[in-house]
């Protein structure tokens, strides 16, 4: 976090200053670690091993928030007799279909209701007729397009609320369940996975029991350590268990907080670059799944919680793009919406691009020939291109591979041959443009324009307004149906002389606006009826009453310890989420010290510091009627109230890919067979097979190494914006690898040598540094060697270098299709050899290794 | 460099930052600076044998004198300014006089003996106005010690633990080297018979830099610069080419030859002693084991009241 | 230009903007750094860089951890440390300085501990400035706010300045020649701001203000860490006693300065002015006499 997150640690080192302990989890000893406690050193890609074995160590000792878990989680939930884990099928749960690599999540649902309402038996019936009628097209429809990620603000709907038992004795009970599952993750066991004794496991387990409870919380920082891995979302997943269980969730310094990355990449999943979700987590609309408006709707409308008014955010957002077209009798214009048919993600356009399938492409801020895994593969892609277009600051690796690619060099690709047509566009910076970032808190941070973008760089706004209306502009007049969407979108704003759009007339439109045409200030307002247009339900209220939200910027000691009043943070500038947890089922604070949000029962309302995440008048005594909808839904004890049941999940009944809990597979590449299950990886991952794709096998002598990939504080991702900077550049000249001194001594590495590292993909040469803060980590009798890369560099730039993302191999979590930033590798001292002997001196590898040809398409067993 | 293989030497005796210098390497370039060092002394001790040679009426002495003077003044001031970083701002050199600043005192003696020597050798070698270029002559001669011998308080008034540590010998190291190149040159050119002063006081100058030298040397780990590598050579090529001169003075007698070997010899002498001195300070200022050691050794000392503590490392 | 006073070149001086002719001057500023807090981002070396339009240092993988930038001078005017220090028995975790693993994890794998100290480092604008001392063309001035600072346009390249620092911390910049070094922000202090550095470091390792302020908030900060068993931490250029006079930017150290880089009892040589120029008076003493004596006796 003090690497990549230098500003946002500051709150780290703050509150090491009040006392608080700092635990880091790494492979390597980082500026991190440096400022830790504690520093734990793991092996790359077993996290969800250690995190398991935290999990047991709680569940064992008894030591959870057994008043939290019980009221506040579903672990008393009782779940469906089919259910089978893990431990009844080494590695497997139930449902799981080899053929197509996926899962039917049917049997990992609560048992049904003893009486069932009408409509739950009704759903019931539905799901019995899906699991006769082979139902798990549907769920394959569902994985590739990755529509769990359209949870991004609440959870998947389930049928029913189900049977609990609060004594948690039933053994198939929730609680019960996790505990099984994760008794296999001993002490024992994550040393033989991870590599951390069993003393250091019980540290860090017994310093978070201690700190949490009623009188503490304990808080969980993540970024892409986990997040980049084929169980990347798992490992996240055992987190929240674990915060749960330890009533860390809804309370003030508890929760799990993603770190993001680039400055606005929470603002890119709230209002999405990724093709499966529109604004706001709706759904991307599927082809076959979703043939009208109420299809489109049926999954979440209804239900209980903030869900349940999913039509009146989704109907908004059509009147937002049409505007006057959009009207009840047309469904709201939602026959325009693009349609999706599957995975249309980013490895897997690559792939098309590469089978000649994708013709033309938009990079719009992205330096994917260096900052994707597989460069190759990437730049194989583009080079198979009709016509490419490229937005950036600079001229970067991504716009000029066709002449000075790595595969010039080696003679892979011929300049001559390529056809692509590049078409590089010069774009305004953050400084020379107006707009709001949305930070890792899903708080917007308005910036103003500090200096006038140089020479034709212009701002994306000022781009796709002007293609807007250069495309409608040949359109207009068109009576073909197809371009109705176009001529029919709402494409107005006021521009200045540049033709560039006036940023807050955009963020007043995201906003929203009521039938007087005035900025609504609170998503409640939204309606189903099409009175009201929103472009994106999550961020209404950041111009309420016609400001700018965003823009606020009370400094902190001049407000309460909220600072409710710098920026906005969707929801409603609420905080903290879920903050009714952090007062008990009756209302009151767990403890005077951690007291955030509480009931007030004289003014019959919830208050405290921040905006409380609960219908403000519910009391907590509150029980919804049979049959109750929406909102009306949540009881008074039910803090989750964006979950369908009102509970945090330890136990996923629907919306994962690859299970209801988390499980340790071993990484795509891996030194060694999985100690914990005959499963090796993780079944339901998502494999791309094209030919620059090869895997190493796992556990050869050939690539007997881990390699993992990360970031310096002094780069910035693919480099485009550090590498061309003299002073960034100054501060970390060149690649590098790091190693330990017991690796430098085994393979002849020597500090400030070069090394050459092989994986099947290619060979890149790096200098080596020998460090003790890569050290060699000790799983039962073997040890095993990391090598550190961090990945920023590339042929361009003030010092050109090869880039670490050529070794990296594209296998993907089912979930949200994110390539593994680990995989095994050969260290050799040396440059690499040049040229054509380059490919040979990989492909010798590649026959020592016995790699095939072609990995089998899509996911495996 | 591997920690592991670190680790593996033995138990350094200081620590450091990966062996970095602490103090900066002055940027005084060489030869320049002790060319001027060197020059300084030189013609600063000429001053004084020509005004001597003057008033003893030894005029071959006296005009040789006067050259290496006047010629002393101009080379070093050559060199000065070539060593400059910006030698077109020279002049800046006198916006102030500062007491603090040796080199400011130093552009003070500097400038006016190199007028007065150069009028002085000037009158000499014309024969106009020669009674102006006897008292140009006088005033450069009163000037010439302070100009021999300020040298070391530039040296000496910085942080190089070499140079500041031996703040009090050197001035008469860089005195005596002085008068043993003048003796040395006029040595080398002057008849015989009027050369006797050249002799004595080149003896007389190693003598005292010989003595002042010897007292560096006992400064233990401060002094060890000024005894190994490249400095200690050049100092003990100093100091034996300083005896060797000396006892062919003595022994030579009038002898032109011997006495012409001698003066070179002296000449040699003060050259590698100035070059010696420089690139021993500059050593210490590489290593930083002749900041670190020495002043862990001071602190130990102060806080154990003055007791002689070792707790370096 | 006065001749400072004896009593003004060295010990104790509790305004030396008042001692350098100010009749009437802001309070004293200056930096305490606290180490402890520094997690190496660099941010303050760019920042400084960005602010004065210092040009880069080169592009040079140096091998010493993560500092490539190496050390201070002429084109680097804030430099981060980093002290990465093999450690063999790790201290306990609770001490609050930070191990790698335990003890035992450290022995399973035959690996020692490791230790890493991050420090930013900037001219001291000493109390006594030695480099202001001897600058022959008063180049290098004190600042109504008791900084030291050089002014480009006088500065003629001499680099008798550069020796001088007790700190190696001012150099001549080779393409240029004359000499530079952190100006405290003068014209930021000018205008009332923060110095740069100051303003980008993240976790406020970087502390500006009034130098007596900085003392009293370096003495508590220093006070929490020995009461929570950090006995390594110890206060550098804090004292007003030491050879300088004290330092306008002083440092909270995990470790024995010259770990760092940095002197361990530094002194401003003009403490030694007036013995030095006492033998050098008895120095040009002696060669008159050597020269007269020359001159004496028997004519030869
Ligand atoms: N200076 C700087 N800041 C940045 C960025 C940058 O490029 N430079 N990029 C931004 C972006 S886009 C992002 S996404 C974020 C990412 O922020 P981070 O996630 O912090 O970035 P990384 O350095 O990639 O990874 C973090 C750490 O994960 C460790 N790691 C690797 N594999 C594993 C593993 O299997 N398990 C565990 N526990 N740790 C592992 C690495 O050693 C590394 O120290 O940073 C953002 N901030
Ligand atoms: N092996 C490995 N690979 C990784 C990762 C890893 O940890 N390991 N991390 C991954 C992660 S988390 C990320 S986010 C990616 C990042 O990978 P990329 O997004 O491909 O890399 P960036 O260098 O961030 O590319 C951003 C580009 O946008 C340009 N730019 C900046 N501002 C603007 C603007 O306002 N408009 C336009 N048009 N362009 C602009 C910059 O100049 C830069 O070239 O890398 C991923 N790749
Ligand atoms: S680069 Fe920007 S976003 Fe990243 S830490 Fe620094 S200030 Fe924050
Ligand atoms: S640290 Fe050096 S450069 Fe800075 S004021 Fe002191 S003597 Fe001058
Ligand atoms: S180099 Fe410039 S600043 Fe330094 S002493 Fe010489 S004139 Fe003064
Ligand atoms: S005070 Fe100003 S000049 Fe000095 S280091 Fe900081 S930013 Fe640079
Ligand atoms: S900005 Fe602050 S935290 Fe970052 S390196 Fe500089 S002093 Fe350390
Ligand atoms: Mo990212």
């Amino acid at each position: 976090m003090a690497e990549a997150h230098p500003v946002g640690f500051q709150w780290v080192v703050e509150a090491k200053r009040r006392g608080a302990t700092i635990i880091h989890v790494d492979p390597r000893f980082t500026r991190t670690s440096a400022l830790a406690d504690v520093h734990v050193p793991i092996r790359a890609g077993s996290d969800i091993a250690f995190l398991g074995g935290l999990v047991n160590h709680v569940l064992s000792n008894d030591a959870d928030f057994r008043e939290y878990v019980v009221a506040y989680t579903n672990a008393a939930n009782i779940v469906d007799s089919d259910f089978q884990d893990t431990e009844d099928l080494d590695g497997l749960f139930s449902g799981y279909d080899p053929e197509s690599g996926h899962y039917d999540p049917t049997t990992w649902r609560y048992e049904p209701p003893e009486d069932p309402t009408s409509d739950e038996q009704e759903l019931q019936q539905e799901l019995e007729h899906e699991e006769h009628e082979g139902g798990s097209d549907g769920h394959a429809q569902a994985h590739l397009a990755a529509q769990s990620e359209a949870r991004g603000s609440g959870g998947a709907a389930v049928p029913w609320k189900g049977r609990r038992d609060e004594t948690l004795q039933h053994p198939r009970c929730v609680y019960q369940i996790l505990k099984r599952h994760f008794s296999r993750y001993t002490p024992e066991m994550v040393q033989e996975v991870c590599g951390i004794s069993p003393e250091q496991l019980r540290q860090v387990a017994e310093s978070l029991v201690a700190n949490s409870g009623r009188e503490r919380t304990a808080a969980f920082c993540y970024a892409v350590g986990w997040t980049q891995h084929t169980t990347g979302a798992q490992m996240i997943r055992t987190a929240s268990i674990l915060q749960l269980l330890l009533g860390n969730i809804g309370r003030p310094g508890g929760g799990i907080m993603a770190l993001r990355g680039h400055a606005s990449i929470q603002g890119s999943t709230d209002i999405p670059t990724l093709f499966n979700i529109l604004p706001g987590y709706l759904p991307m609309r599927h082809a076959d799944q979703h043939q009208s408006l109420d299809q489109w709707l049926a999954d979440d409308e209804g239900k209980a919680g903030f869900w349940g008014e999913s039509r009146s955010y989704a109907v908004s957002l059509l009147k937002s793009y049409w505007g006057d077209a959009a009207t009840p009798d047309n469904d709201f214009c939602f026959d325009y919406l693009p349609r999706v048919t599957g995975d249309h993600s980013s490895y897997t356009t690559v792939k098309a691009q590469i089978e000649g399938r994708c013709k033309g492409y938009f990079l719009v801020g992205e330096n994917p020939a260096v900052g994707s895994a597989n460069g190759k593969m990437q730049r194989l892609g583009l080079a198979n291109l009709d016509w490419l277009v490229v937005r950036d600051l600079q001229m970067i690796e991504s716009a000029t591979f066709w002449k000075d690619g790595p595969e010039i060099e080696t003679g892979e690709l011929v300049t001559e041959e390529i056809g692509t047509e590049v078409f590089f566009l010069p774009a305004a910076s953050h400084v020379e443009k107006a707009g709001s970032f949305t930070q890792t808190q899903r708080m917007l941070q308005w910036r103003d324009k500090a200096v006038e973008p140089p020479g034709d760089a212009r701002s994306e706004l000022q781009f796709y307004f002007q293609l807007g209306k250069r495309i409608r502009q040949k359109l207009a007049g068109s009576t073909d149906e197809m371009d109705r969407p176009l001529l029919d979108l709402t494409w107005d704003y006021p521009a200045d002389e540049l033709g560039d759009p006036e940023p807050e007339t955009v963020l007043r439109e995201i906003n929203g606006t009521g039938p007087d045409g005035a900025a609504l200030s609170a998503y409640t307002e939204l309606k189903a009826d099409g009175s009201t247009a929103c472009g994106c339900w999550i961020y209404c209220g950041v111009y309420a009453d016609e400001t700018n939200m965003a823009r606020r910027r009370k400094p902190h000691w001049e407000q309460n310890q909220v600072a409710p009043e710098w920026g906005w943070v969707w929801p409603a500038n609420r905080r903290i989420l879920y903050n009714r947890a952090s007062a008990a089922p009756d209302g009151s604070p767990w403890s005077e010290r951690k007291r955030y949000i509480w009931w007030d029962a004289d003014e019959g309302k919830w208050t405290g510091d921040d905006v409380p995440d609960f219908i403000p008048d519910r009391s907590p005594d509150y029980v919804p009627e049979d049959g109750a909808k929406g909102p009306a839904a949540i009881r008074g004890t039910d803090p989750f109230i964006m979950q369908t049941d009102g509970k945090g999940w330890l136990f996923a009944t629907v919306g994962l890919a690859d299970g209801p809990m988390p499980t340790h597979y071993e990484p795509p590449e891996s030194p060694l067979p999985n100690p914990l299950y005959q499963q090796q990886n993780n079944p339901t991952r998502r494999s791309l097979a094209t030919a620059s794709n090869p895997l190493n096998p796992s556990y050869t002598e050939v690539f007997p190494y881990v390699f993992t990939t990360y970031r310096l504080t002094e780069h910035h991702t693919a480099g485009g914006m550090s590498r061309t900077l003299p002073y960034l550049t100054e501060l970390q000249p060149e690649p590098f690898c790091e190693v330990s001194p017991r690796l430098a001594a085994e393979r002849g590495l020597e500090h400030l040598g070069w090394a050459t590292i092989v994986t099947s993909r290619t060979a890149i040469e790096a200098r080596v540094l020998v460090t003790d803060r890569v050290r060699s980590l000790r799983l039962g009798d073997r040890t095993i060697e990391q090598i550190g890369l961090p990945y920023h560099w590339g042929p361009n730039g003030l010092v050109p270098g090869d880039s670490p993302n050529d070794l990296v191999n594209v296998t993907m979590d089912p979930n949200v299709y994110i390539q593994d930033k680990v995989g095994t590798c050969d260290i050799r001292p040396g440059r690499r050899p040049r040229g054509s002997a380059l490919t040979a001196y990989v492909e010798e590898y590649r026959r020592r290794a016995g790699v095939e040809e072609t990995t089998t398409e899509g996911t495996q067993g | 460099m591997s920690f592991r293989e670190r680790a593996m030497v033995p138990e350094p005796e200081f620590e450091s930052y990966y062996g970095r210098p602490i103090l900066k390497q002055p940027t005084w370039k060489t030869p320049d600076v002790p060319l001027y060092l060197f020059l300084g002394g030189l013609a600063g001790a000429s001053a004084v044998l020509a005004e001597g040679a003057a008033l003893t009426g030894r005029p071959a002495l006296e005009k040789v004198a006067r050259l290496a003077a006047a010629g002393g003044a101009a080379g070093g001031t050559v060199a000065l300014v070539h060593d400059l970083g910006r030698p077109e701002r020279f002049l800046n050199m006198l916006r102030v006089i500062k007491p603090t600043s040796p080199l400011s005192v130093g552009s003070f003696i500097l400038a006016p003996f190199g007028a007065l020597a150069g009028a002085a050798a000037a009158s000499q070698v014309t024969g106009v106005l020669p009674r102006l270029g006897r008292l140009a002559g006088a005033g450069a001669a009163a000037l010439g010690p302070p100009l021999a011998t300020y040298t070391a308080a530039l040296v000496a008034n910085t942080a190089v633990p070499a140079w500041h540590e031996a703040h009090r010998e050197l001035p008469f190291v860089f005195a005596g080297s002085g008068a043993q190149a003048a003796g040395g040159l006029a040595m080398m050119l002057v008849p015989t018979d009027q050369a006797g002063p050249a002799r004595r006081m080149a003896l007389g100058g190693a003598a005292v830099e010989i003595l002042a030298a010897e007292g560096i040397l006992k400064k233990g780990l401060v002094a060890e610069p000024y005894d190994q590598g490249r400095p200690g050579k050049l100092m003990k090529v100093a100091r034996f080419a300083t005896a060797a001169a000396a006892a062919a003075t003595v022994v030579g007698g009038r002898s032109r030859v011997l006495s012409a070997l001698a003066g070179a010899t002296y000449l040699t002498a003060s050259l590698a002693t100035r070059f010696g001195v420089f690139e021993a300070g500059l050593e210490s200022a590489r290593d930083p084991k002749y900041v670190v050691v020495p002043q862990k050794e001071r602190l130990a000392r102060k806080q154990t009241g003055g007791a002689a503590a070792h707790t370096a490392g | 230009m006065s001749t400072p006073v004896e009593s003004s070149l060295w010990g104790r001086l509790d305004d030396p903007a008042a001692d350098a002719g100010y009749a009437d001057h802001p309070k004293r500023k200056g930096f305490f750094t606290d180490t402890s807090v520094c997690i190496g981002c660099k941010a303050c070396e760019v920042a400084c860089k960005e602010w004065n339009q210092v040009p880069d240092d080169g592009f040079l993988l140096t091998g010493m951890s993560y500092d490539n930038s190496q050390q201070l001078g002429a084109s680097t005017w804030r430099h981060v440390a980093f002290v990465e220090k093999p450690i063999d028995v790790p201290a306990p975790v609770d001490l609050g300085m930070p191990t790698i693993g335990s003890e035992d994890q450290g022995a399973v794998s035959g690996d020692a501990g490791v230790r890493w100290l991050m420090s930013s480092d900037v001219c001291k604008h000493c109390t006594h400035a030695a480099c202001l001392d001897v600058c022959p063309t008063g180049a290098l001035f004190r600042t109504e706010f008791g900084t030291v600072v050089v002014q480009p346009d006088v500065c003629n390249g001499c680099g008798y300045c550069v020796p001088a620092c007790p700190y190696g911390v001012i150099d001549l910049r080779k393409e240029d020649g004359r000499a530079f070094k952190c100006t405290l922000c003068y014209d930021r202090l000018k205008d009332d701001q923060t110095p740069a550095c100051a303003q980008a470091c993240p976790t406020e390792s970087i502390q500006f203000g009034d130098l007596d302020e900085l003392h009293e908030r370096a003495d508590r900060r220093l006070a929490e860490l020995h009461e929570k068993g950090v006995d390594v931490a110890r206060l550098y250029g804090r004292d007003p006693e030491d050879g300088v006079g004290g330092d306008g930017a002083f440092f909270l150290l995990l470790d024995e300065p010259e770990v760092y880089g940095l002197p361990p009892d530094p002194v401003v040589t003009t403490r030694d002015i007036g013995s030095i120029w006492k033998h050098v008076g008895a120095a040009a003493g002696a060669l008159v006499a050597v020269g007269v004596a020359s001159f004496l006796g028997r004519r030869r």
